[in-house]
This record gives structure tokens, C-alpha cells and sequence, in this order.
């Protein structure tokens, strides 16, 4: 291996590893809140580069009927709920924002779609559309054991991967797309360097959405909620936050860096609807090296994983994603001798 | 009709209808029966590691693949017999658990599944990626097992040797749940430090547990290489696994006969869901994968304990298998005594104990003995130091700087099983019992260090003998304690004081020199109190020496020999009750002093 494939396997890396970062920031983001494992981070992603794909070539894309059917059941779930709990009086304020919210940007995709809008508006559409996904999930699904414990919290999420890559299949088929370019043109390093505009863009989006994280999270009081319901859930509802409400919101960033990370790596990578799985338990290694909590760590794992990724794909394609989940087991073995256990017991999955 | 009978009719009833049922059924039921018999193996290693063990993984898919491939190689690529093929999966399946295993068990809280999803997912993409194994395409024309001069080529002529392969795998199952080291494996959720205070070692009893789990799912490997007679990496990848796990989540993860029912249940909806779909939809394919992961996410919102667990609602214990108060026979020897101290000769010093957390000192310069034969009672207001103390001198936590010397050995820097296996027997403040086991299998946990039986001589039932003197052994302190009477109840279903006497029992049953209990008054009646100091006046009587955490001043200047009194991390004063009683500084560190 030579300096000049070094340095392009590097920079490689470093475009994986800004995918990985933001998909990174999104999993702690989750965990932190509601201790869930979301596994389907990934599929999201690929709903939202599969949704642009679709706008490319001229189709309405399936997942606004995916986002309504999960709105359907999201309704269906609040309000009998609420029902439940005898407060009826709250049903068509539960319809409006299950029901009817998460049809604003399925209706804004279809207008898309009509009019044959240019390239922006249907980036930001693919996006907005995947942005009701994680949280309408999450209220079927996770809200109502919100309570359980890891374990089983994490087998629900990877049933739930399973459930979502089966409707993805059903939905979009299993032909995979590839979009056009959002930034042409390279830029120009030394005598015999370049790097391509879509490297840049993704390094680059990486970076500022970051700041934007960091900042949202020190500066504004939503923030401050969410990093108090992770540190300490009893305690912030104590003070008045609602967890439900933290939780949804963390969903709700969490899908939007995924419907991002879809529409930048769409025109780098063939998406098929499974493609997610794969992308998410990468930047899910990214997570454990930050012990799914710290963001600074993820992001130095994420980096990480970009780089051996692509140095391990030099060497041997075909086993470069064995090579990158191998690299769990010793990140793992490290995390568990840094924290100290208190002796609780193990956690009982059939009580 | 007693419950264990009923119990036996259920059993002798499902295996008769088990072998009579290829007489009855066609050729495609009797596949679908060897599919189930071969899921069954692999849940029930997955009851056993998940349920009982408490151990989640998401890689057992992985484990039967190595099995499958390793036979399957053996046979095509070197043409021998499956008959050799059966020994070398099982080798290779679990030489590749004890290394796993070995790498990962360490790992606490979630992060040990997580850790079954990255090796799940790298083994299943190491079959897909080997020239020898013939990558995605896999390995056909794998040879039938041959017995004799039949060849095991068709469904029906397979289907009684794994059903037979099965059958043993339960009767190893119940009767390792049935022994010593079963009774180690459901302590296992109480948590190490539970299982190193009666001298087991957590690691190595999950670890053992994590390889039988895989040997299950090697011996269902082998079954189904040479069952189907072809291999491809897809059926041992993530969501078979978790197919797998959905299997024992759906039959019961607390119960043996939940793997088989849950096996039974999934295979026979994908089988039912199969035949139906299609004629709703021509994605049927899709849709089956969807209704599979909606079922299972319902399965654990509303019905954590699978089908078995409504099965146990609804029957109430009248089909139950005997239990451990049960099979308790006859009289046997008794388990070997140790040779207590002379009383008077010194067994426990402790010589200037420190521990720092940090900056703060908990634990600063304390030294005192402990005599053979007295009770001697370590007190002080709150945040004195006093559990601190008591964990250094039981080596649960390691100390900063000083020593402790137990029967003339240097304990400072042995772990906390060790000093157990020496005849250091605790109870602890929050009171770790199981509460899902009886009284009698909670306190024979306690003898676990007195005897030897492992998992493949409990599995066998070669420890029969030892297994009737635990259990008597057992049976003799609960009635020393009172509650010779409840042997059958649960342990989690008596009130908190008599929790605590409970797991005096089970520290009585590792037979030990040096006896220290932790606030066992604290949460006790009057009634019970004076019942309590009686029985460890007793105990005394009988050469055994009590260290005793407490705070209740009454109980302890009744009962005690000498006090050592601590405040602020360092010893105030030490001497008989009626001397530390009438000491000022005593007096001023409990109630503040007069000035």
C-alpha cells in the first residue's frame, strides 16, 4: 500500500465515518432518553433515499402510504389509550397531531411529486416525509412498555428492524436506486489530489449538523429537557418534563438526521430496502465505543469505524462488514472494564 | 391423583402420541415434526441461557450453522461419515462457544446481547464468504445418516432419531435444573455476588451454561445438515436467530416444556401463515416476514410469559414436576463436617483496614480480632463505615492498604469465593435470595461449595447420592431455623424478616467457621428477635463464631461477647457491652455529646 492509496482510503473513511457520526448522534440521542436500542434507525435512512429516488424518476414514493398506515395506527393507539383512561374529551386533539400532522408532509410529497419540483424541494421533501416515521413507531410500540427493561426493549426494536425491512419490501420492491449527485465538481488537493464534491458536502453536513446538536443541546430549554430525562427520568418528571413528550422529540430528531443521512449517502451508494440495517449497526459500534451515551466518544468511534471500514474493504471486500462487527466484541470488552457495575440484578425478561 | 403424578401421565402421554405419530400422519407433517423437534433443540438451549440463565443471545443461529457446515464439509468435501461428522460439529460448535464465551460472559448489563448480535452476524457472513464452504451457494449432496444398513433418507425414517435426540436433551435439562450446579445457574440472576458468597463462580457457571446452549444448537445443527442435505448461509443469520429467540419467548422463557410448545407454535403458524397468505395476496413472502415480527412485538407487549405461562395460570400446579422437598428420600451420611477452631484460638484479624473512595475515607486504619467461639457485634451511627468494613473483611470489595488473615491465611487480596470456600459464610443487608425457588433450593445454593456434582454428571443423574445429602442437609437447617415445615414454599413469598433468617439457613449450610450476618434484626418483630437471638446463642453453643452488623443496640448488647464500635471511619472503642455502654465518647458519638 502507498501514501496515495492511504490517503484516498482515508478520505474514504472519513465520508463513511460522517455517515456513521450522524447516525451515531441520533442512536445516543434515543438511548439517552428512553434507554431504546432503535435498531431501525437504518431502515428510516433508507425510506428517505428510496422516497428521493422515487421523486428522480418521476414516481409518488411508497412511504407516504407507509407514513399514513403507521399514522393510522398511531391514532388507533392514542386513542384508545385515552379511551382507557376515560378521557375522550382529548380525541380530537390526539386525532389532529397522529392523524392528521404526519399527513402535512405526506401531502407536501405527493405536491412534490405532481409538479415535478426541482432538485432542492425534493431533498427537503424525502426528508420531512421520514420524519414522522421514528416517532409514530415509537408510540405504537415503544411508549406503551416504555417501562420494560433493556433487554426486552432491544428485542422489540430488532423485531421491529425485521417488521419495517418486510413493509420496505413490500412497498418499494427489492430493486435498488442510486440518485443523482448533490454537489458536482472535486476539490483540488495538491498536485495529484482531489476529493470529490460529495465527500465535502457529507464531511461538511457532518460537522454542522454537529454544532447545531451541540448548540441545541446547551442552548435551548428542549435541550436541556432531553439531557435531563437522560440523566435521570424520575427526576425530570419531578421537575415537571414529560418523558413521553422528551422521547417523542428525541424520535423526531432522531428520524430527521436519518432522512439527512439518506438523501446524502443516496448518491454514493445503491439503497436497496434493507441497506439501512447495515449502515445503522455500523454507526451503532460508533455508539458503544461512546458507551451509547457519551457524543464526544461516538463521534471519535464513528470516525473510527469509517476508517477501518475502508482500509478493511482494501484488503477484503467481501469481509469488511465481519471485519467492523468483530471490532464490537474488543470495543465491548473495553467499555465493560471502564464502567463500574453496581451489583443489580440481572434483568428478568419473562416477568 | 398427586400433581407429580399428573405430572407423569402429561409426559408418558406426549411421548407416546410423539412416537405414534408418524403412523397417523403424512409425509409432509412428519417434516414439519423433524423441523419443530430441530427448533426445539436450539430454544430450549435458549430457555436454558435466556430464561433460566438469564443471559439473552441473539447469535444461537450462528452456533447451529458452525455445527451444520462443519458436518456438512466433513462428509462432502471429505467423504466420511456423519456418524464422524456428529462428533467434529459438536467439537468445533463448542470449542467456538468456550472462546466466545470466554471473550465475551465477562460483559455486564446489555451489553452482553449486543455482543451476540456482532459475532450472530460475523459467523453468519463468514459462511457466505468461503471458498471451502461454497460461499452463498452453500454445500448440497450432503450424504443421510446411515444406522446400519438403513440410510435415514426420508422424513419418516429421521423423524425417531431426533425425536430421540430430543427427548434426551430435555431429560438432561430437567434433571441439570434438579442439581447443584442448576441450582448455581438459577442463582445466576441474582447476580456474582450472590453465587460468590456460597463459593460459585458466576463466569464459569454461565460460561458452562453458554456452552451447553450451544451444543444444543450444534446437535439440532448437525440433525439438519443431514436432514435437508444441503446448507446455505441464510438459515443461520440474525433473523434466524431471532426466530429462535421468538420461539422461547412465545412457548415461555420459565419453563423447559416452553422451548418444544413455543417451537411447535412458530412452525406451525410460518407453515399455517404459508398455506394462507397466498390466497389473500401474491406477496405472501413479504407479508409473512411483517406478521412474524408484529407477532412477536405483541407477544412481548401483552404476554411476556409465552403460551406456557398462561398454561401455569390456568392449571395451578396440578401438573407440576416434583420439587426438591419432594424427592427427598430417606436418610443419608451426612455431608462431611469441618474441624471447628478450639474455642479461644483467634480466626479473624483485621490489621490496619483502609479504604478510600476517592477522597473520602471510609474506612480508616481499623484493626480488631474475632475469637473462636464468641459473638462479636460491630456498631455505629450511620455512615460509621460499618458495611464498608464488613465487605472488606468478606473480600467483596478490595481494601486500600492493611491486611485480614482468616485461619491464619493472608485473605486480603483472595477473591470473595475463595474466602467463602475457606468457611466465611454471609448474609447480606438487601437481602439476595431467589425468589422464584423454594426455601429448601435457596438454602441448599448454600451447600454449593461443600460438594462437587458439574453439569455433566447432574445431567446424567450420576450425583443422585450427593444430591439426597445436599437436600437433607438442607432440610436439617431449615428446621434449625424454624421453617422445616414451609421447605416447598417460595422464597419470595415470605415477608422480609423471615427472608433474612432464610439466608442465615443458607450461609448455615456451607458449614462455616465464621459466620457474619448484616443487620439480620433489621424489619424482625419482638417475637422474632428473641427467636433470633436464641437460635445464634445456639449456634454458639455449637462452636460457631458470629460476626454481627447491627443497629439495634438492644438486640446486640443481649446477645454479643464484645463490641467494636465505630465512628466516622475509625474504631472508637472496643470491649465487652457493659464497658462500651458506659463509654462517654460511645455515648457522645450516638447522642452528641453533653458540651
Amino acid at each position: 500500500m502507498t501514501w496515495d492509496v492511504a490517503l484516498i482510503l482515508g478520505i474514504d473513511g472519513l465520508a463513511n465515518g460522517a455517515v456513521y457520526l450522524l447516525a451515531g448522534l441520533g442512536l445516543v440521542l434515543i438511548f439517552s432518553v428512553t434507554r431504546v436500542v432503535f435498531v431501525p434507525f437504518g431502515d428510516v435512512a433508507a425510506f428517505a433515499a428510496l422516497s428521493l429516488a422515487a421523486f428522480e424518476t418521476g414516481r409518488t414514493p411508497a412511504t407516504i402510504g407507509m407514513v399514513l398506515t403507521l399514522a393510522l395506527l398511531a391514532t388507533l393507539t392514542e386513542v384508545g389509550s385515552l379511551v382507557r383512561r376515560g378521557e375522550a374529551a382529548r380525541i380530537p386533539k390526539a386525532i389532529a397531531l397522529w392523524g392528521l400532522l404526519p399527513a402535512v408532509p405526506c401531502a407536501l410529497a405527493w405536491a412534490t411529486a405532481q409538479f415535478a419540483a426541482p432538485q432542492a424541494v425534493q431533498i427537503a421533501a424525502s426528508v420531512l416525509l421520514v420524519v414522522p416515521i421514528a416517532p409514530l413507531l415509537a408510540r405504537v410500540v415503544f411508549q406503551p412498555i416504555a417501562d420494560a427493561s433493556v433487554l426486552v426493549l432491544l428485542i422489540v426494536s430488532l423485531a421491529l428492524h425485521f417488521l419495517l425491512s418486510g413493509l420496505g419490501l413490500l412497498f418499494f420492491g427489492p430493486e435498488g436506486s442510486r440518485t443523482s449527485a448533490l454537489a458536482g465538481g472535486s476539490l483540488q488537493l495538491g498536485d495529484a489530489f482531489s476529493v470529490s464534491g460529495q465527500v465535502v458536502l457529507m464531511v461538511a453536513s457532518a460537522i454542522v449538523l454537529s454544532a447545531l446538536f451541540f448548540l441545541v443541546f446547551e442552548r435551548t430549554v428542549a435541550g436541556k429537557a432531553l439531557r435531563a430525562t437522560a440523566v435521570n427520568r424520575v427526576g425530570a418528571r419531578l421537575v415537571g418534563i414529560r418523558p413521553a413528550r422528551t422521547a417523542m422529540l428525541a424520535y423526531g430528531c432522531a428520524s430527521l438526521l436519518a432522512g439527512l443521512i439518506g438523501v446524502l449517502i443516496a448518491p454514493v451508494t445503491t439503497m436497496y430496502y434493507d441497506s439501512g440495517f447495515i449502515i445503522g449497526l455500523k454507526a451503532f459500534v460508533a455508539a458503544i465505543i461512546g458507551g451509547l451515551v457519551s457524543y464526544p466518544l461516538t463521534a471519535v468511534g464513528a470516525i473510527a469505524v469509517g476508517v477501518v471500514e475502508s482500509f478493511a474493504s482494501f484488503w477484503s471486500g467481501a469481509m469488511k462488514d465481519a471485519i467492523v462487527f468483530s471490532l464490537l466484541i474488543p470495543v465491548l470488552l473495553l467499555r465493560s472494564y471502564m464502567t463500574t457495575h453496581a451489583d443489580e440484578d440481572e434483568e428478568e425478561l419473562d416477568q | 391423583m398427586s400433581h407429580v403424578l399428573r405430572f407423569r401421565l402429561v409426559v408418558a402421554l406426549l411421548v407416546a402420541a410423539i412416537a405414534l405419530a408418524p403412523l397417523v400422519l403424512g409425509n409432509f407433517a412428519v417434516s414439519l415434526m423433524n423441523d419443530i423437534g430441530i427448533g426445539a433443540l436450539v430454544a430450549l438451549g435458549l430457555v436454558l441461557l435466556t430464561g433460566v440463565g438469564g443471559a439473552t443471545s441473539f447469535g444461537q443461529a450462528a452456533f447451529v450453522g458452525i455445527a451444520a457446515y462443519a458436518s456438512a464439509w466433513l462428509t462432502t468435501a471429505q467423504g466420511l461419515s456423519p456418524w464422524l461428522g456428529l462428533p467434529f460439529a459438536l467439537l468445533l460448535t463448542g470449542v467456538s462457544a468456550l472462546a466466545i464465551g470466554m471473550l465475551t460472559l465477562r460483559l455486564g448489563g446489555h451489553f452482553l446481547p449486543l455482543s451476540t448480535i456482532a459475532w450472530g452476524l460475523s459467523i453468519a457472513m463468514l459462511f457466505g464468504n468461503m471458498d471451502a464452504l461454497g460461499r452463498h451457494t452453500g454445500l448440497s449432496n450432503i450424504p443421510p445418516i446411515r444406522l446400519g444398513p438403513w440410510s435415514l433418507v426420508d422424513a419418516q425414517a429421521i423423524y425417531y432419531l431426533i425425536w430421540l435426540i430430543v427427548g434426551l436433551a430435555f431429560l438432561f435439562s430437567y434433571n441439570l435444573l434438579a442439581s447443584r450446579p442448576g441450582r448455581a445457574i438459577r442463582g445466576l440472576r441474582g447476580g456474582a455476588v450472590l453465587l460468590a458468597s456460597v463459593g460459585a463462580d458466576a463466569y464459569r457457571v454461565r460460561l458452562s451454561l453458554f456452552v451447553l446452549a450451544a451444543l444444543f444448537a450444534g446437535l439440532a445443527g448437525w440433525l439438519y445438515a443431514h436432514t435437508n442435505r444441503f446448507v446455505s448461509p441464510a438459515p443461520f443469520d440474525l433473523r434466524a436467530s431471532i426466530e429462535y429467540l421468538l420461539m422461547a419467548v412465545a412457548g415461555g422463557l420459565g419453563n423447559l416444556a416452553g422451548a418444544l410448545v413455543g417451537a411447535a407454535l412458530v412452525l406451525l403458524m410460518k407453515n399455517g401463515l404459508q398455506d394462507v397468505l397466498p390466497l389473500i395476496t401474491e406477496r405472501a413472502g413479504q407479508l409473512e416476514a411483517i406478521a412474524f415480527a408484529a407477532l412477536f412485538i405483541a407477544l412481548l407487549h401483552f404476554a411476556r410469559g409465552g403460551l406456557m405461562g398462561f398454561v401455569r395460570k390456568l392449571t395451578r400446579g396440578r401438573f407440576k414436576a416434583p420439587q426438591s422437598d419432594e424427592r427427598l428420600r430417606g436418610e443419608v451420611a451426612p455431608l462431611a463436617h469441618r474441624e471447628l477452631p478450639a474455642r479461644g484460638t483467634p480466626i479473624l484479624a483485621v490489621e490496619g483496614a483502609v479504604k478510600r473512595f476517592g477522597g473520602l475515607v471510609a474506612v480508616n486504619e481499623v484493626s480488631f480480632g474475632v475469637n473462636a467461639g464468641e459473638i462479636i457485634g460491630l456498631i455505629g451511627p450511620n455512615g460509621a463505615g460499618k458495611s464498608t468494613m464488613f465487605n472488606l473483611l468478606t473480600c467483596t470489595l478490595p481494601m486500600t492498604s492493611g491486611k485480614v488473615t482468616f485461619l491464619g491465611r493472608d485473605i486480603t487480596r483472595m477473591s470473595q469465593r475463595d474466602v467463602a470456600r475457606l468457611g466465611l459464610a454471609r448474609t447480606f443487608q438487601h437481602v439476595k435470595l431467589r425468589p422464584h425457588m423454594s426455601l429448601l433450593d435457596n438454602v441448599a445454593l448454600g451447600a454449593h461449595a461443600r460438594t462437587r456434582a458439574g453439569v455433566l454428571r447432574a445431567g446424567l443423574r450420576l450425583d443422585r447420592e450427593e444430591e439426597q445429602q445436599i437436600l437433607q442437609e438442607a432440610r436439617r437447617q431449615l428446621d434449625r431455623i424454624g421453617l422445616g415445615e414451609r421447605a416447598h414454599e417460595l422464597a419470595g413469598s415470605l415477608p422480609l424478616g423471615t427472608q433474612r433468617i432464610l439466608e442465615i439457613a443458607r450461609a448455615l449450610a456451607a458449614d462455616p467457621v465464621l459466620l457474619v450476618l448484616d443487620e439480620p434484626a433489621a424489619g424482625l418483630r419482638r417475637k422474632e428477635k428473641e427467636a433470633l437471638g436464641d437460635l445464634l446463642r445456639k449456634l454458639r453453643g455449637e462452636g460457631v463464631t458470629i460476626l454481627i452488623v447491627e443497629h439495634d443496640m438492644d438486640f446486640v448488647m443481649k446477645l454479643v461477647d464484645r463490641l467494636v464500635v465505630m465512628n466516622f471511619g475509625s474504631k472508637l472503642v472496643e470491649g465487652v457491652p457493659a464497658a462500651v455502654r458506659a463509654d462517654e465518647r460511645v455515648q457522645a458519638a450516638y447522642l452528641g455529646s453533653v458540651a
